[in-house]
């Protein structure tokens, strides 16, 4: 194996501003598609428990659909397709004004594909409230409504936060597709200097770090979290 | 838009078809060597080693935080250099899933022999057997088994992943497809076609981990 050893590459202005500009989109990507997942994810996973059997079926639909496509032929969906199948107005108008058509698309395709693994996550966590909790809810008069506003959803979201933890790494993993709509992601950036330098092991080992310290964040922060959410008594019994 | 061509799907069901079984070779292949190797993982982190136990571990960690992206670009970069020689597409592609893979395998594994009663260990050892036999005859057996339909749904997951290997343009069922798309200009048509395809191999292996769960739980 002879390679030319040349770590100083990484430090060279124009290439570490690569790194430093990757590195950006990757954390934009992730935390906006987040956000987008935890709303859409927690309206799905509730709608998979409610009484009403529409309504169910409509969640159940959805979380098949999103997870059993793979993430990168729902990126290509959204940023090929749908564009020709909206009304000619909406499909002109994504194609040549909508500003950062690249972000907005990664963010919107990743963000429904998360939303699909929460709500299984959101859907897990009310199914494990004793059923005698909703029973004590129901004999007290509570509707529907104010069973969930008051009894399942703030035990359920209190306890789906430890899995929710793997869910927020993957996220920032799953942002790496970006690039292949042409976004020049941490992943892209890595490659991208490769390239230009022929110095592979350095551009790689540096996009390995930062992913590394992202994971590392992020577990950190989930971990206060957890420490703040974790319901008395329930520790040990949720894995 | 100008209505549906169902013709450039049909007329190049060949060419799609050589994709689809390059990706289900690949998934096959990668789900053989990924287990095997996260099992060697999930043993050395329960082995109590403590060197042993702490490189699985950190290989393990490692891998699980970069993007599989970031591993196929690395592999396709490395194997080359490492032997010397090309070998190839498809086999750097296979060594970069086997070894991302391992790590997720390690962790169903370590679940797997977790799950398997300490009777069952102490039990093989008062009638004589050694460390590998009682892993090989009692444990491991027994560890499978309560993990198959998680093994299944990793493999579902596997088989969607493969699908990144178009970063590198090795011919899968996505790459085939995108080439289709592009060449006759009718991605809305392909890449719907795709979706379907996917959803429909990825929905029956899920059905099936739905039917085998509710079978072990009986």
């Amino acid at each position: 194996m002879n390679y030319n050893w040349n770590w100083s590459v990484l430090f060279e202005e124009q290439y570490l501003n690569w790194l430093i500009s990757g590195f950006g989109w990757t954390v934009s990507v992730a935390l906006s598609a987040w956000c987008i997942a935890l709303v859409i994810g927690a309206l799905v996973g509730v709608g998979k428990t409610v009484p009403n059997r529409t309504i169910r079926a409509i969640c159940a639909t959805y979380v098949e659909i999103f997870r059993n496509v793979p993430l990168l032929v729902q990126m290509f969906i959204w940023y090929f397709a749908v564009p020709e199948l909206l009304p000619d107005d909406w499909g002109r108008w994504m194609k040549r004004d909508m500003p950062n058509p690249e972000f907005v698309t990664a963010v919107v395709a990743l963000g429904l594909y998360t939303a699909s693994r929460i709500a299984e996550q959101v859907r897990a966590g009310i199914e494990t409230v004793p059923p005698g909790l909703k029973a004590a809810a129901t004999a007290h008069g509570l509707g529907v409504a104010q069973t969930y506003r008051y009894i399942l959803l703030p035990i359920s979201f209190r306890m789906i936060v430890p899995p929710l933890t793997s869910e927020f790494l993957t996220v920032f993993k799953n942002s790496s597709l970006a690039l292949t709509i042409g976004l020049l992601e941490l992943t892209a950036q890595s490659q991208q200097i490769a390239e230009y330098t022929f110095q592979g092991f350095e551009a790689f080992t540096a996009a390995t770090v930062i992913y590394v310290c992202i994971a590392l964040l992020a577990t950190v922060l989930m971990q206060i979290l957890e420490k703040y959410t974790r319901i008395p008594g329930y520790v040990g019994k949720e894995g | 838009m100008t209505g549906f061509d169902f013709n450039v799907i049909w007329s190049s069901l060949p060419f799609l078809w050589q994709g689809l079984q390059l990706s289900l070779w690949l998934t096959f292949l990668s789900i053989l060597g990924g287990i095997f190797l996260g099992t060697l993982l999930a043993l050395a982190r329960l082995s109590g080693i403590l060197p042993l136990s702490l490189i699985a571990a950190t290989y393990v960690n490692l891998i699980r935080s970069v993007p599989l992206i970031l591993v196929i670009f690395w592999f396709y970069f490395l194997v080359p250099l490492a032997l010397g020689r090309p070998i190839g597409g498809f086999y750097s592609a296979l060594i970069a899933f086997v070894l991302f893979e391992a790590a997720y395998y390690s962790e169903i594994m370590r679940a797997g022999i977790q799950s398997v009663k300490r009777g069952q260990v102490h039990a093989g050892q008062s009638t004589g057997l050694n460390y590998w036999q009682i892993q090989r005859y009692v444990v491991l057996p027994q560890a499978f088994r309560n993990m198959i339909p998680i093994l299944v749904t990793q493999g579902i997951i596997l088989f969607q992943d493969t699908s990144l290997v178009f970063v590198v343009s090795l011919r899968d069922f996505m790459t085939a497809s995108s080439i289709v798309a592009r060449t006759e200009g009718r991605l809305v048509e392909m890449y719907l076609f795709a979706a379907v395809v996917y959803f429909v191999i990825c929905f029956s292996g899920s059905m099936l981990v739905r039917s085998l769960k509710s079978r072990m739980s009986t």
